[in-house]
């Protein structure tokens, strides 16, 4: 079996007494497409950080690509691109300089021909002589993308790498992602944005108070946690709530259900008990029902 | 000429981390170089006019130098010193302010690397700092230059010194005023009371006994020393007192650099 992209073994991490991180157990395959979600501050940026080295884990151990984060810090770097959630610049540098720049750290001398492929990728070839200061907020964002593929790490981590961004970017980014992704890169993501972790990852970990409360693939979170919806609207609505549905702020009836199967019964006898229908609507079930599901549990 | 610089390094086989933060640290001050190089010289030149117009027919040291011409290496030490103090320490804290300090610390590079870039980008700006000065003074004084080779010493090790000194204080504050105490309460009046502006022995015995507490007073002197060939004390005994507090603070800044002390959480 190859070696895991990231391993995560017991990790934890303290600030005084408080438990950012309560024990981590993950292991990420190569070539996922991985999520992590949870709500703002369940520890998703410090289990990067720790990944990443900008944090030490007050116990356990993290390693990419086999590489341990701390023992064997150079390699494990190597082979890791991370994508900040601040949206951080030199304000001394123009972009190209910023990615020339980041290669040297790297060790990576003549990189140009990859910096202007990443440029040309992420629509950032004009801007390539610009002053970091002067890009616009999602032009920022997107050199943070490419810096953090300057030296063609095979496990790349976006942490929220489109809050706080425009429709048109974020699907741009998302198509480059999956790119990456396609070409074999295994990709680690936090986002806000539950649809697009739902159409983008195969597998989700869901993150509360520093503790992992859902690891599954996506598919089977979905059929798990949630139950699709039929939804009525009704002359007299009040015989659907007698028999356990829910009314929703539009005005309709809400009912849960998992099988088909349940549906007949239930509509033959709001019929015989004359609710009359007026309208009805299938609601699948979507990640954000797992989301609020899992975290109230 | 940063460009031609970097290939040069590139070229004498130095690890291509601490090269590329090394250029990257020299880049920084030299694209402000108005304010990081020229406005510090333009400093150092008023004060140097404004002392020789009020002092020097009056005030003679060494027995028949020339206040002024005693002046300008005090001068020239003074502002390399906190140059480099200056280069190192507003790097760090803007970094770790903006937050993009990360962009130096995902790479994989050592915490070895990160000192010795940061120090001598530092020892640099201060070097080119000090040159400025004594070239503007060079026409308004008749400066000798007895025994170069302390100057080199001195100017190196005592920019080294204040780098490294400017790393602990980056790494260390938080914010900028902390940054500004540092400099005022500790940089500012050991450099005032070491001996730039005077003969320590022109000073009352107490006070002769207090300035040999302070690390500047021998970098200054021993600096000095270079120039004219005397000094207050013995240049040997100079370039060891500065050794010795820059041996102390490498030692203590590479420990915390290798612990990742406020750098990494
Ligand atoms: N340096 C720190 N000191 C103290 N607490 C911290 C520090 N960094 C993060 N935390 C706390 O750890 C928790 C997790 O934060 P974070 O990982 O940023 O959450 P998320 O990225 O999931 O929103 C938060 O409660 C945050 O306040
Ligand atoms: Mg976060």
């Amino acid at each position: 079996m190859p070696v895991p992209a990231i391993r995560i073994d017991a990790v934890t991490k303290s600030y005084g007494s408080f438990m950012a991180l309560a024990g981590i157990d993950l292991e990420i395959a190569q070539g996922e497409f991985f999520g992590l979600l949870g709500p703002n501050g369940a520890g998703k940026t410090t289990l990067i950080s720790t990944l990443a080295g900008l944090t030490r884990p007050t116990s356990g151990k993290l390693f990419v690509m086999g590489c341990d984060v701390v023992g064997d810090y150079r390699e494990a770097r190597r082979r890791l691109g991370v994508v900040p959630q601040e949206l951080v610049f030199d304000p001394f540098f123009t972009v190209r300089e910023m990615l020339r720049i980041q290669s040297g750290y790297f060790g990576i001398r003549g990189n140009d021909d990859w910096i202007d492929e990443i440029l040309a990728r992420l629509d950032l070839a004009a801007k390539a002589d610009t002053n970091m200061r002067v890009l616009s907020g999602g032009m920022k964002r997107r050199v943070l993308v490419a810096q953090a593929l300057v030296h063609r790490p095979p496990v790349i981590v976006l942490d929220e790498p489109t809050a706080g961004v425009d429709v048109e970017l974020r699907q741009g980014l998302w198509h480059f992602v999956k790119k990456l992704n396609a070409d074999g890169h295994t990709i680690v993501l936090t986002t806000h944005y539950l649809e697009e972790a739902e159409t983008l990852c195969g597998r989700i970990a869901m993150l509360k108070a520093g503790q992992i409360v859902a690891l599954d693939s996506t598919a089977n979170l979905l059929k798990r946690f949630s139950r699709r919806a039929l939804r009525l609207r009704l002359a007299r609505p009040e015989l659907a709530l007698a028999r356990g549905g829910v009314a929703n702020d539009a005005g309709w009836v809400e009912f849960g259900f998992e099988s088909a199967t349940e549906i007949e019964p239930l509509l033959a006898g709001l019929r015989l008990a004359g609710a009359g229908l007026e309208d009805i609507q299938l609601g699948e079930p979507d990640l954000e029902q797992v989301f609020v599901g899992v975290m109230n549990a | 000429m940063p460009e031609s610089f970097a290939r040069w390094l590139a070229n004498a086989g130095i690890s291509a981390g601490f090269r590329t933060l090394f250029y990257k640290e020299v880049l920084r001050f030299w694209k402000v170089s108005f304010q990081t190089l020229a406005a510090p010289i333009l400093n150092a030149l008023l004060f140097l006019l404004i002392f020789s117009h009020v002092l020097d027919r009056h005030v003679t040291v060494y027995g028949d130098i020339a206040y002024t011409t005693f002046l300008v290496p005090g001068l020239v030490m003074m502002s390399l010193l906190q140059n480099a103090f200056a280069n190192s320490s507003s790097s760090l804290i803007q970094s770790k302010i903006t937050g993009n300090i990360i962009f130096v610390l995902l790479p994989p590079l050592s915490y070895r690397s990160f000192y010795a870039a940061y120090t001598l980008a530092a020892v640099l700006r201060g070097l080119f700092v000090g040159l400025g000065v004594w070239l503007v003074a060079l026409p308004l004084v008749d400066l000798p230059l007895a025994q170069p080779i302390w100057i080199l010493a001195f100017a190196v090790l005592g920019g080294a010194l204040l780098a490294t000194f400017g790393i602990l204080a980056g790494i260390w504050a938080d914010k900028f005023d902390q940054l500004g105490a540092f400099q005022n309460f500790l940089i500012m009046p050991l450099t005032m009371l070491s001996g730039v502006f005077y003969s320590i022995h022109s000073l009352p015995p107490l006070w002769q006994q207090i300035s040999r507490a302070n690390p500047f007073f021998f970098m200054i002197d021993g600096f000095r020393h270079g120039f004219f060939g005397q000094s207050d004390v013995s240049p040997w005994l100079s370039l060891g007192v500065v050794s010795a507090c820059f041996a102390m603070f490498a030692i203590l800044t590479l420990a915390l650099l290798a612990r990742g002390y406020k750098l990494r959480g």
